[in-house]
């Protein structure tokens, strides 16, 4: 126990002594685990909102689209007895969420005159398979669907198309047709290019003005609605093949197809991106410890008599190897754990979400990744000792009387 | 039975032209528990080789070193620096004190080499030991800061931190004036013998040679004893004080 102590304590002293060396030889290596954890907490970050990204447009890994229509008038089916087709095949195979989804171009009466605008009918858990993050207000939700006047989510191209700031007024909008009805705007997202204006409202509601599948004048419909449903990366095959088989049956002899709507690719191309990161992380670490290296060698051979003196006290070449050692594990990890405090300072106050996201808040709030950290950490700690090795060994190796002598 | 003896023992080292060259030869040596001992000889005798030697710094090439009458040939290096720390202390003749290190510090560093309750106790043992050598206030000084005489006052105190059983000095006065050197040399003397520690000096300073009970000369790597000294010293050998009153 107290040999332990003893070499630490000795260690501490000759960090403590060689204050300004330490230092000087440390700012390579703070520097460089500086960076690398930034870079490397950055790039997950950056790895966290690439995917958030994707997702909205395409839906979590891994989403599975799924189309049925009737091959005769390619009109979509029976309502009803898709509803009873689908809630069967969720149910045998464990599928947990699953969205609908429905494109078409309703009628807005905007300031300027009716206006038509693409929506998006949706059912309310097609915001959480797309990380769907409103900037202001709500998304949609199951509600929704028998409220009296119709719920729309908005972005803001069509805010400001109506003429208005925000949401504080309860802003509503008139949607045009046989029945014309006042639709309340409950959210507005940020989505769409340029002045699209783009809307989404929920997938079908019980309002005598939604008729969201037959064609009326108030709103034509692309298509039938997709189905998405929500797998295990590893599930995602075998629930396309048997999704369509399954549901054809089960709506009698609709065509039903099923395809992958992520893109797979995605988590292999992050994963290059973060080797690469890691790649020039260690490189710059590298030369870090080249410089504690360097400082080591020349200091090591200035205290060849102190250490020859402290031979005298009895020291073996164990403690003579262990507390050089020790002495650059300790500095270098100090450095590494100011390097990581500093980035943890940097990264949680740069403006993430405008940097990354064009403003759009990230629906996981990115946190300091504790991996970046610890990794930095561990790096720092593994420089000291690799830096410290080689002046270990000539302090070891010096002969005493010759250190000793005057 | 004596606490070192060497039998005979003789170091070579070799050349770089090949050649050997013998610095000390068929060296007998019996040091008993608590007694001093002086070692006199002119600079390049071997006396710093001889004292290595005992010191177990070193090893010899031929011959044979008891260690409490137990061959020392034969030990491990982990042996040997685990004695070298508990029965050993040293003076060395530029003092070699651990730069930037405060005094007190200085002290207690050989007690990181203890185990227990020495090493836990060690800053407190530390400044008794400075006290001792009359440095009580000196704890927190560097030794950059110290006369020539204050830091060999402190390694003298290092020396003494672990009780050792023999304290080796390496030409203890040979940096101090005479004066100063008459002073340290009283010092420890007197510190040695007060822990019960045998006490090996080497010096070509006869005057210091005269306050052991034994005197050798060292001439060419031989070691003979030394005829009695001439009866006036050139320093009055100070009369002996109460350690602290010898640097107030
Ligand atoms: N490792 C060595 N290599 C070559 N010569 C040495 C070595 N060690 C000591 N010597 C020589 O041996 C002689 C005795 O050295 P030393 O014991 O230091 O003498 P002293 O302490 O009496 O002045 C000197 O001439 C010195 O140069
Ligand atoms: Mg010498």
């Amino acid at each position: 126990m107290t040999p332990v102590l003893a070499t630490l304590a000795e260690a501490w002293s000759e960090v403590r002594v060689h204050k300004a060396r330490v230092v000087l030889s440390l700012v390579g290596v703070f520097l460089a685990v500086f960076a690398m954890t930034t870079v490397t907490a950055l790039g997950l970050i950056v790895a966290q909102v690439q995917q958030e990204q994707s997702e909205r447009m395409s839906g979590r890994s891994a989403t599975i689209g799924v189309t049925a229509y009737d091959p005769q008038t390619g009109m979509p089916p029976d309502a009803a007895e898709w509803d009873a087709a689908v809630a069967g095949l969720t149910e045998r195979y464990g599928i947990t969420t699953t969205a609908s989804i429905g494109y078409e171009e309703t009628r807005f009466r905007m300031p300027g005159g009716t206006q038509l605008v693409q929506t998006k009918r949706v059912s309310p858990s097609y915001g959480q398979l797309h990380r769907i993050e409103p900037i202001e207000g709500r998304w949609l939700r199951a509600g929704d669907r028998d409220s009296l006047a119709p719920a729309v989510v908005v972005n803001e191209a069509f805010l400001g198309a109506l003429g208005v700031p925000d949401l504080a007024g309860r802003p509503t909008v008139v949607i045009g047709g046989q029945t014309p009805v006042r639709a309340a705007i409950v959210g507005v997202v940020r989505e769409g290019y340029g002045d699209e204006l783009l809307a989404y409202r929920v997938d079908r509601s019980a309002g005598p003005w939604d008729e969201p599948t037959t064609a009326t004048p108030a709103a034509s419909v692309y298509g039938p609605s997709t189905l998405e449903l929500w797998v295990g990366a590893d599930q995602a095959d075998e629930v396309m093949a048997v999704v369509s088989h399954d549901l054809g049956l089960a709506l009698g002899g609709a065509q039903v197809d099923a395809y992958r709507q992520d893109s797979p690719d995605l988590e292999e191309t992050l994963g290059m991106l973060r080797l690469a990161i890691r790649g020039v992380g260690v490189v710059v670490l590298a030369l870090g410890g080249l410089g504690v290296l360097n400082i080591g060698l020349v200091t090591v051979r200035q205290r060849i008599r102190e250490i020859g003196v402290r031979r005298s006290f009895g020291a073996t070449s164990s403690r003579v190897f262990a507390a050089i050692m020790l002495e650059s594990v300790c500095a270098t990890f100090l450095a590494g754990l100011a390097a990581v405090a500093l980035s943890v300072v940097l990264v949680r106050n740069l403006p993430l979400e405008s940097l990354l996201n064009s403003g759009v808040p990230l629906a996981d709030v990115p946190a300091f990744p504790l991996a970046a950290a610890v990794e930095g950490l561990v790096a720092a700690t593994a420089v000291g000792a690799l830096a410290g090795l080689l002046p270990a060994v000539i302090a070891v190796r010096a002969k005493v009387i010759d250190a000793i002598r005057f | 039975m004596t606490l070192l003896a060497l039998r005979g023992i003789s170091r070579e080292v070799g050349l770089p032209d090949g050649g050997v060259l013998p610095i000390l030869t068929g060296v007998d040596l019996d040091v008993a528990a608590g007694e001093h001992v002086a070692i006199v000889g002119r600079s390049g005798s071997g006396k710093s080789t001889l004292l290595n030697l005992l010191g177990l710094l070193d090893t010899p090439t031929d011959g044979e070193y008891l260690l409490d009458g137990e061959p020392t040939g034969a030990l491990r290096a982990r042996r040997r620096a685990r004695l070298r720390g508990e029965v050993f202390g040293f003076v060395f003749q530029q003092f070699n004190l651990l730069p930037r290190r405060t005094a007190e510090e200085n002290v207690a560093a050989p007690l990181l080499y203890a185990r227990g309750r020495d090493y836990l106790r060690r800053r407190r043992t530390a400044r008794e030991m400075l006290d001792r050598v009359g440095l009580g206030t000196r704890g927190d000084t560097v030794p950059e800061k110290l006369s020539g005489g204050e830091q060999q006052r402190v390694a003298i105190a290092r020396a003494l931190v672990r009780s050792p059983r023999v304290v080796l000095a390496d030409e203890p006065t040979g940096a101090l004036d005479v004066e100063t050197g008459a002073q340290v040399m009283a010092l420890l003397a007197s510190a040695a013998a007060e822990g019960g520690a045998a006490l090996v000096t080497i010096t070509h300073d006869l005057n210091v040679a005269r306050l052991a009970d034994r005197r050798y000369r060292l001439d060419a790597g031989r070691l003979a004893p030394l005829a009695d000294p001439a009866p006036t010293p050139v320093v009055p050998a100070p009369a002996p004080v109460p350690l602290a009153e010898v640097h107030p």
